[in-house]
């Protein structure tokens, strides 16, 4: 170490180039983001299309072979982490924009409204949060795709994905909303909130200036374990068939379907490896990155090693 | 920390805010279940069915109505399976789950707490390397991973272990393992960060001047605070195994419960899924507030 760098983000920034398994989950994402927008649109292969060629082995053609309809699982896999990345970044930026909109509420405003909330946030992390989940779907399905079918068909999977999103966002605040109150509570004492209330600084201005940039920290280092969580869920969700309807593919259904094939006479293991590694992949990826930047934002001791 | 009474007067409240969140969200659905199935017989067929399940009173009545049946511990009959009460349907499925459950729950333990302490005992050495494998798999091997690749493997690969049903007790260790690997992964972790954390705390170097053997010292005054946080994330981790079990009895399929609620939501049993949210609720608040008496027990600066 020849000369200390100077800025606290320089000096976590170092510490994030330091993690390998941060920085090669970061690459690999990237990667991934980038593959499953362009190769799908660069292959001109429908990934429903299907084709009078079922169960082929992986090939030159087919890189990951083919499923029981003979579509071609190599397009499906990458459109099934599309949705499966899609789905992490939406449905953490809905549990980002209600946890600190909670926690920044309550922390600042104390007092009862502070407890109601907080009353409130508990409750509901003592329920069996895919158990919501599944509710809030059923609930969407029955009284929002009947009207949807009447005006505009077309659009039902967009929608139920958007479901989805939302409804996997509305159950993972209640943590990020739990960080930030907590971290209000102690900034809210701070000499620097006082001398801009005394100085007459308007509440909003006070929380959007001075309180949010010093949450960032925080809040970044939940959502970048938020994002692993959603992606889990939307996964098992799909998988258990209540969530990625057919055609449409996702990661979870794409394993689901692979392990339907499952039967002792013919093994086609292209069709759970495939998926399941990538699934494994992505995971791993992602929980690196939210590791890295923890250990980046918040150093403690030992972390550094 | 509340007391553990204020945590045990929680759990009514819980069951009252979900049986009013579960029967306003699926109860008040325009329409009842029996439309859709097909044209009624007769005008007074229908009238005589809706009667019977109480759909032709005014939506508050029969929420006040099932309400005081949920009081009284009756969840209603079931709207797929006509001839049968969901308490009915519980009743044959919750033995089954509980038994998966715990014998998961069991492999999570019996693997994850000495793996994750001699982890911490040999820093470095053949089971800290085994432990963090572990890890990296129960970080990104899900259930509904873990459990596909188990069945290729070792079911139609190796040709080891039935791959489906439950009966006999070859036809649960599938299952079992499935369920619990991914959560003794994470014990391990736990576990292992347990122990550094208190082996390098004073109270072990006072333990070890005093002459105690190192048996002793691990024994009687590192195990036992390290399990400490282990049981305070027993609670979270309790409601990933019920979501995990879901995964396992549809895959090995499981006459469970998850299984069943899977149904209830393909088949818009209403009341089938309101039961089984509000037990699960239940099941999982008490099994929290277990796991919290067990850490009062287990850690005495909690109590005063």
């Amino acid at each position: 170490m020849n000369t200390a760098p100077s800025s606290p983000e320089r000096q976590a920034l170092l510490r994030f180039r330091r993690n390998r398994w941060a920085v090669a989950g970061l690459i690999f994402l990237l990667l991934a983001t980038v593959l499953s927008v362009f190769v799908p649109w660069m292959l001109a292969i429908d990934p429903n299309q299907g084709s009078d060629s079922p169960f082929t082995a992986p090939d030159g053609r087919h890189w990951m072979g083919t499923d029981i309809h003979g579509r071609d699982l190599f397009s499906r896999v990458m459109i099934g982490t599309r949705i499966s990345l899609m789905v992490g970044a939406v449905g953490a930026g809905v549990s980002l924009i209600i946890g600190v909109g909670w926690g920044l509420v309550a922390g600042w405003r104390g007092g009862r409204t502070d407890a109601w909330m907080m009353r409130s946030v508990d409750v509901l992390y003592a329920l069996p949060t895919v158990v919501w989940v599944m509710l809030t779907l059923t609930l969407f399905e029955t009284r929002c795709v009947g009207w949807l079918s009447e005006r505009w068909p077309s659009s039902i999977p967009a929608f139920r994905l958007a479901a989805m999103m939302v409804s996997l966002g509305s159950v993972s605040w209640l943590t990020m909303a739990r960080v930030v109150r907590a971290q209000v509570l102690s900034l809210r004492e701070r000499p620097f909130i006082l001398a801009a209330q005394s100085i007459g600084v308007p509440p909003v201005r006070l929380m959007l200036r001075h309180l949010l940039p010093n949450l960032v920290g925080v809040i970044l280092v939940y959502l970048t374990l938020t994002v692993p969580a959603v992606v889990l869920y939307e996964s098992f969700l799909s998988f258990l068939g209540l969530g990625i309807r057919p055609p449409q593919a996702s990661l979870g259904s794409l394993i689901a379907d692979g392990a339907s094939q499952l039967n002792p006479v013919r093994v086609r293991w292209w069709l759970l490896v495939f998926p399941a590694g990538l699934m494994a992949l992505l995971l791993a990826a992602l929980n690196g990155v939210g590791e890295g930047l923890r250990s980046a934002l918040e150093p403690r001791e030992g972390d550094g090693d | 920390m509340k007391s553990w009474q204020a945590r045990l007067a929680l759990i009514p409240v819980l069951v009252w805010v979900v049986a009013t969140l579960s029967f306003f969200l699926l109860r008040a659905v325009p329409g009842g279940p029996f439309d859709r199935e097909r044209a009624s017989a007769s005008r007074e067929v229908e009238a005589a069915l809706k009667a019977r399940y109480h759909w032709d009173e005014p939506l508050w009545r029969q929420y006040l109505r099932y309400l005081g049946n949920v009081i009284r511990g009756d969840l209603g009959p079931s709207l797929k399976y006509r001839n049968h009460s969901v308490n009915d349907l519980l009743g044959q499925t919750v033995p089954v789950s509980l038994t998966l459950g715990a014998m998961a729950f069991g492999v999570a333990m019996g693997l994850g707490l000495p793996l994750g302490t001699l982890a911490a005992l040999r820093h470095g050495g053949w089971a800290d390397h085994a432990a963090s494998l572990l890890t990296l798999v129960g970080v990104c091997v899900p259930v509904f991973v873990l459990g596909p690749l188990l069945i290729l493997i070792l079911g139609l690969g190796l040709g080891w272990l039935p791959v489906a049903l439950w009966g006999s007790w070859k036809t649960a260790i599938l299952p079992t393992l499935t369920l619990g690997i991914y959560f003794a992964a994470r014990v391990a972790r736990w576990m292992r960060e347990g122990m550094l954390e208190v082996l390098k705390s004073p109270h072990v170097q006072a333990a070890r001047a005093k002459g105690l053997s190192e048996t002793a010292v691990i024994l009687r005054h590192v195990v036992p605070v390290a399990l400490v946080p282990v049981i305070s994330y027993t609670g979270p981790m309790l409601a990933d195994l019920l979501s995990g079990s879901f995964v396992v009895e549809n895959l090995f399929q499981i006459p469970g419960t998850g299984a069943f609620f899977i149904n209830s939501f393909f088949s818009r049993d209403y009341t089938m899924m309101m039961g089984m949210v509000l037990f699960y609720s239940v099941l999982l608040q008490v099994l929290n507030w277990m796991s919290d008496l067990l850490l009062r027990w287990v850690d005495p600066r909690i109590r005063s």
